[in-house]
């Protein structure tokens, strides 16, 4: 029994590094915004893991579910920003 | 080792955060890398709270008031987190609100095209 | 590039002390001192069955207030920061009629969201959830409702005043535990009742139902804010 949960926390970990770095580097900023909300579906799956319910049905209510859908609303009205800072000349980053 | 994988998880996740803030120059990806610290910070503080071998603070049939302190893990964290997360989410709203006036001001979102309080 | 490796310096900085953190924490094998307080007494003090209800409303009752205040906060400055943007709405924004399965699937989905919403901070004192995630169940109801009709005019007057109301009758039962009781938002001037029961824990679940009416529409609020704004 022990040793599944910390195979599930261990599977549970390496998927939200992954998402987590998605959503840094990633190139399309809707699937970045999706990794973050991954980021917190993954987290509230371990919080119950580590015997939080509470805090797993708010992350997954708050923190995954609202949050995705207010960037959602501001992606949508700015939507000519997206690229910004990513494929500039001569700049800096990448 | 649970509670170290966790941890060592949300300090990572603060860390990726942190490096997306500083190495992005749009807003909205800089408020994305935000809200992934804020999860780490909440993973991190969960993990400290767990206790290997014992349930959640929920008394019920099996895990009786007498025996609760024997039983259940340490809820303190879990009301801070609790706090946090609702907190969290209204600091992202206001983050985004402003994002969206200083788009509206300059049609961009590149941190670098603000350049009104450069000294 | 000197900015780059500055923010790689500082990132190893926190990371070498995130790892001393980690390879030096040992999990307790017994509750400290406020948590066995909790745990033993709540029961008896408090008879909410869930320990986390019983801090966050009763024992630390006063950050919640705050919290609230903080959230309602952040509610109104966005309202204030987006109030510009939003000019009139019918005439600007020509709409692609959302799908049939959209618009009978919420008429289905959003009393059932709502129901749950309830449920869930009802319940608050006896299984995981509360006011925070009721109300941010109901506020996701709200959500659906405004992705089948973007152009929909909330009563905005109605939500305004369950969301005050509830702040203040919230207050106001703190004041009455500060007369009838042992202190501000002291749950026990309603009677404690049997541990596991649904009118049980005191003024718990009247506090529970009013964070949750004000959390839901305060997350209401937010959303319809933003999603009225003008694209840009």
């Amino acid at each position: 029994m022990s040793l599944l949960l910390t195979a599930m926390t261990l599977v549970l970990c390496i998927a939200m590094i992954v998402a987590a770095f998605v959503a840094i580097l990633g190139k399309s900023l809707p699937i970045a915004i999706l990794a973050a909300g991954l980021v917190s579906l993954v987290a509230s799956v371990l919080f119950v893991i580590l015997a939080s319910p509470d805090v797993a049905m708010t992350e997954a209510a708050i923190g995954s579910g609202l949050s995705t859908f207010l960037f959602f609303f501001v992606l949508g009205r700015v939507r000519g920003g997206e690229r910004d800072g990513e494929d500039e000349p001569g700049s800096e980053h990448g | 080792m649970m509670i170290h994988l966790a941890m060592a998880t949300g300090f990572l996740l603060i860390l990726i955060g942190f490096y997306g803030a500083l190495s992005n120059r749009n807003l909205l990806r800089m408020i994305v890398a935000f809200t992934i610290a804020d999860s780490g910070v909440n993973l991190v503080i969960v993990a400290i709270g767990y206790m290997p071998g014992r349930t959640a603070p929920i008394l019920d049939a099996t895990v009786k008031a007498g025996d609760a302190a024997a039983r259940v893990i340490d809820p303190v964290p879990q009301a801070l987190v609790l706090t946090a997360i609702v907190i969290g989410v209204g600091v992202t709203a206001l983050m985004l609100a402003y994002a969206y006036k200083l788009y509206e001001k300059k049609r961009s979102l590149d941190i670098a095209k603000f350049t009104e309080l450069r000294g | 590039m000197v900015k780059r490796l500055l923010a790689l310096l500082l990132l190893a900085a926190i990371g070498g002390i995130f790892t001393t953190l980690v390879l030096g924490y040992m999990p307790d094998a017994e509750l400290n001192n406020t948590a066995r307080y909790y745990a033993d007494h709540t029961a008896a003090d408090i008879g909410s069955a869930n320990l986390v209800t019983a801090i966050v409303i009763t024992y630390r009752g006063l950050d919640t207030l705050g919290e609230v205040t903080v959230l309602f906060l952040a509610a109104a400055i966005l309202g204030l920061v987006l109030a510009r943007g939003r000019r009139q709405v019918q005439a600007r924004r020509e709409l692609t009629p959302v799908g049939e399965l959209l618009t009978t699937g919420s008429r289905v989905l959003v009393p059932l969201i709502m129901l749950l919403g309830v449920y869930v901070f009802v319940n608050g004192h006896l299984t995981p959830g509360g006011g925070f995630q009721g109300g941010a169940v109901i506020a996701s109801g709200v959500l659906l409702l405004l992705l089948t009709d973007p152009l929909r005019q909330f009563a905005h007057t109605l939500i305004a005043a369950v969301e005050s109301l509830a702040g203040v009758f919230y207050v106001a039962i703190g004041l009455m535990g500060l007369f009838l009781a042992g202190g501000f938002l002291d749950n026990r001037f309603l009677p404690i009742g049997t541990l596991g029961a649904l009118f049980s824990a005191g003024a718990i679940p009247i506090i529970y139902t009013l964070i949750g009416l004000k959390v839901g529409a305060e997350f209401s609020v937010m959303l319809s804010d933003l999603s009225d704004t003008e694209a840009l």
